[in-house]
């Protein structure tokens, strides 16, 4: 159907319907990049302009075949944007946001200065896509082309690693902690914005058949930007909904508005950014969810998940009693003050220890040091035998270490399964490109399935298709629990994993704990339910002022004077 | 070389503008540059005897606020925005006609200086709490919205600013205008004026307390809503003073603002958005380097000083170790 709508449609529409659909290109990769990853590009024209340039010069003036063009722009376009994006690895987003402002005013004046390229007066006569066809056939590339990337993008949202990138808008620490790369994700979705754009780029060349600066500066990136707030920044489809409208009342400005004021302008600039505040102080997620609610949904079906299966985990392959974690007088300071000042603590296989203290003890930040969150200011931790006081989060999951967090963190905004799945990210390897191709559909199954089975064994089986941030906030820490079990962990870190839990789920917790040490797992948990502590732990750590008080059994712990002392202040 | 220096001040002026809103409001404030061009235009416009329509922005945009915010704080509101613009737009209306330059700079700051805290108040209030990004986009737009103002009321046409002083010097061989001199005095006045504001008035320790830790400053009874308007204030006097300032030494257009603006937020990053003294050493090297570039290789002026944030990033980003990002 779209294929054919370039027949029908009259010359002008043949134009504007090619704009469409090369804006939505373009995009659909920043709805990759912003909407899903929270990171934002203003030099998204200036990929478009350097794919239109690269294709223009071997094409034209080299006589090479646009196909030559098509990977010469690729090639260029990905590299300058893997550089760009490991230039500000390491900071935080606003860092490549305003890079990308710089690169894309630097590569304006560059394309109007380069004496190669004809500066303002741009290059003409560019060979069309198919050589004798016009215009239309162009069109027909651009939607079939449009069509096929907005599916990939679909396939890629719909997988591990699409999971994954959601964690890069605002849960970079969650995301770590469940083994993800968060620093190389994010390069390679911001390459991947910018090869979305060269492949625009591309098309717009021959398309246009001619080629001048003009559309490839930062008016036009921050346009593209807009055409995504307007779409809505989240959804897929929010991209050729944003596009056509700001394509289309652009194209009807540009008639208006001279005739209203007498004077020709970008005042049509102006109404899109006062749209765009708008839309982003009262619906920033964009016209496409208002839209969405016109259709009434049905929800598919539940697959109804009678029984809660109480299953065995993976063997783990610890023998009991072998050390899984041993830190070794560690001590974090904070300026001036110690949180964690020369603690030593192991935990074995097989073993179930608690780490009780009052607040401000120095639990977390302890938790944190093992983790790879923080890096101690002294003293080591070694885990499974290994040094890994220096390692960053992503590693240490990597070795099999899981953890959950004091404040819950969890995509509030999707499905119990998706944020159990997370957990399962080490257990895959599809990257990008399978999941875009839709490759990696076994192990995405068998990665699905294991976080069903251990979303279940935890009791979630009836709310997977729930929305995680929909559940009481005791049923949330059981999701964050799955998915620590979902890492098939060796060493569970759990922090404060009762809080919030009603009697029966904190024996089911309890019991659960019980099977994990029977199978040989490690667990250290931050606890203040002195109750629960006390039934389900091997041994009791207490800190206080970040310095370790005492330790042993349960009840040594509880008659000790001191833990005493810290808890109700005298010595009884 | 003596130009460099002159631009790198501006550049230097906007750059603590950027960094005091950013730090204060975490917006990271793009429209600074074209408040920039409004101060340098606003001044002209009076000069030429004429009313800007800036102040008829100002009055509009100040009847909005008054009109919302009347029934919170009436006696604060109508002061500020009421009694303000009705005296300012009275005083302009009585002075314009003599074309004093001094009266006409004056005026083009008190014109201008309030539009910051009037984005503030519509822009930005509203959403404090979005992340980074969105603030960040939200001010790309309002650069818009500014410089298609900016074209309504001033055209497409360059103007100059009054100068305040026409004289110049010899320093032994160098010819030194006083206007650059001038440009130097403000500036190091201006920036000993902050460290007093922040050292030793309470609402300066205000600004810098929200800085250093928001949840906190409003925990102790910081009002968020007041330090970010007092943030914009400041910022949006800074750009007003810097239009005036080098309006005088070269004619600026409604749009220039935006790249001059740009070449501050170099010189901010150059500080990684933080450092006040390192944010100030970018900003001559900035001017310089500009001014090296346009005399060896003019049209590629801009790709150099754009060019030059590649290795300050770089080396910002090795040093910010081992991705501690902030969520």
């Amino acid at each position: 159907m779209t294929i054919l709508a370039p027949l029908l449609l009259p010359p002008f529409y043949v134009t504007l319907a090619g704009y469409i659909g090369l804006a939505t290109l373009v995009a659909l990769g920043l709805v990759l990049l912003t909407g899903i990853s929270g990171q934002t590009s203003f030099g998204q024209a200036s990929f478009v302009g350097l794919a239109a340039y690269a294709t223009t010069l071997l094409t034209k003036l080299a006589g090479q075949s646009p196909i030559i063009g098509l990977v010469a722009g690729l090639l260029v376009t990905g590299a300058i944007a893997w550089l760009l994006g490991l230039i500000t690895a390491r900071l935080s987003g606003h860092f490549l946001a305003l890079v990308s402002v710089a690169w894309g005013i630097s590569f304006f004046s560059l394309f109007g200065t380069l004496p190669l390229l004809h500066g303002f007066n741009g290059i003409g006569d560019i060979p069309p896509l198919v050589p004798g066809t016009g215009q239309r056939v162009t069109l027909g590339v651009i939607l079939a082309v449009m069509t096929i990337v907005m599916t990939m993008s679909a396939n890629l949202l719909d997988s591990r690693t699409g999971r994954a990138m959601r964690t890069l808008n605002g849960a970079r620490l969650m995301g770590a902690s469940m083994g993800i790369d968060t620093v190389r994700l994010s390069r390679q979705v911001f390459v991947l914005a910018a090869l979305y754009a060269a492949l625009a780029g591309f098309l717009f060349a021959h398309f246009q058949g001619f080629i001048s600066p003009t559309p490839f500066g930062l008016g036009t990136s921050i346009d593209y930007l807009f055409m995504v707030i307007i779409g809505g920044a989240e959804s897929l489809c929010g991209a050729p909904l944003g596009a056509a409208l700001v394509v289309l009342l652009r194209d009807q400005f540009n008639d208006w508005i001279p005739r209203l004021t007498g004077r020709a302008g970008d005042f049509e600039a102006l109404v899109f950014a006062i749209v765009v505040i708008v839309l982003l102080q009262r619906a920033p997620d964009g016209l496409m969810p208002l839209l969405a609610r016109l259709w009434p949904q049905h929800p598919a079906a539940a697959p109804s998940d009678a029984e809660d299966e109480v299953m065995a985990p993976a063997p783990a392959p610890a023998s009991a009693g072998e050390a899984l974690l041993d830190v070794d007088t560690v001590s974090r300071n904070f300026g001036g003050l110690a949180a964690v000042r020369d603690v030593s603590l192991s935990v074995c296989a097989g073993e179930i220890v608690a780490l009780i203290g009052p607040n401000g003890a120095g639990k977390t930040t302890l938790f944190d040091l093992i983790s790879g969150v923080l890096a101690p200011s002294a003293g080591t931790v070694h885990l499974f035998g290994a040094q890994a006081a220096h390692l960053s989060p992503h590693r240490i999951a990597a070795l099999g270490v899981a953890r959950s967090f004091q404040h819950v963190r969890l995509l509030a905004r999707r499905s119990v399964l998706e944020n159990v799945a997370l957990g399962a990210h080490l257990s895959g390897r599809a990257g990008l490109w399978r999941a875009m191709l839709r490759l990696d559909r076994a192990e995405e199954n068998a990665l699905l399935d294991h976080a069903r089975t251990q979303a279940r064994r935890l009791g979630l089986g009836a709310l997977l298709d729930r929305h995680a941030g929909d559940l009481p906030l005791g049923q949330q820490r059981v999701v964050e629990i799955a998915r620590a079990l979902c890492l098939r962990p060796r060493l569970l870190l759990l922090d404060e994993p009762a809080a919030g839990l009603r009697l029966a789920e904190k024996q089911r917790l309890a019991a659960l704990l019980r099977q994990l040490r029977a199978d040989g797992i490690g667990v250290l948990l931050v606890e203040h339910d002195m109750d629960f502590v006390m039934g389900v732990a091997d041994r009791v750590v207490v800190m206080d002022f970040g310095q370790k008080i005492a330790e042993g059994p349960p009840e040594h712990v509880q008659a000790d004077p001191a833990v005493m002392e810290a808890y109700l202040g005298t010595v009884a | 070389m003596q130009d460099g220096i002159t631009t790198g001040a501006i550049y230097l002026l906007l750059a603590i503008g950027l960094l005091i809103v950013f730090s204060v409001t975490r917006v990271i404030f793009v429209p600074q540059g074209d408040l920039l061009a409004f101060g340098t235009l606003t001044a002209a416009t009076l000069q030429s005897g004429q009313i800007p329509g800036t102040l008829w922005l100002l009055d509009g945009v100040s009847a909005l606020a008054l009109l919302i915010s009347w029934h919170r704080a009436p006696l604060r509101t109508a002061l500020t925005w009421g009694v303000y613009p009705f005296v300012l737009t009275m005083a302009t209306l009585l002075l314009a006609r003599f074309e004093h330059p001094a009266m006409s700079i004056l005026l083009a700051l008190a014109i201008v200086t309030p539009m910051g805290p009037l984005i503030w108040r519509f822009a930005f209030r509203p959403v404090a709490d979005a992340s980074v990004l969105a603030l960040l986009i939200i001010a790309m737009a309002l650069h818009f919205v500014l410089a298609g103002v900016g074209l309504v009321f001033f055209g497409p046409e360059e103007a100059r600013a009054p100068a305040i002083t026409e004289s110049n010097f010899e320093l032994g061989q160098l010819n030194v205008s006083g206007q650059s001199l001038c440009v130097l005095a403000s500036c190091i006045i201006l920036v000993a004026a902050l460290r007093w504001f922040f050292g030793a008035t309470i609402y300066g320790k205000a600004l810098r307390a929200t800085a250093s830790d928001r949840l906190g400053a409003r925990l102790v009874g910081i009002d968020a809503a007041a330090t970010g308007a007092l943030a914009f204030a400041l910022a949006s006097f800074i750009a007003a003073l810097a239009g005036v300032l080098i309006g005088a030494v070269t004619p600026l257009s409604y749009d220039a603002g935006f790249d001059i603006g740009l070449k501050g937020f170099v010189a901010a990053i150059m500080g990684g958005l933080a450092s006040f003294p390192l944010a100030a050493a970018g900003a001559v090297l900035v001017g310089v380097l500009e001014s090296l570039g346009s005399f060896w290789a003019s049209a590629y002026r801009d790709v150099i000083v754009f060019t030059l944030l590649i290795p300050v990033l770089a080396w910002l980003s090795l040093r910010a170790g081992s991705g501690e990002e902030r969520a």
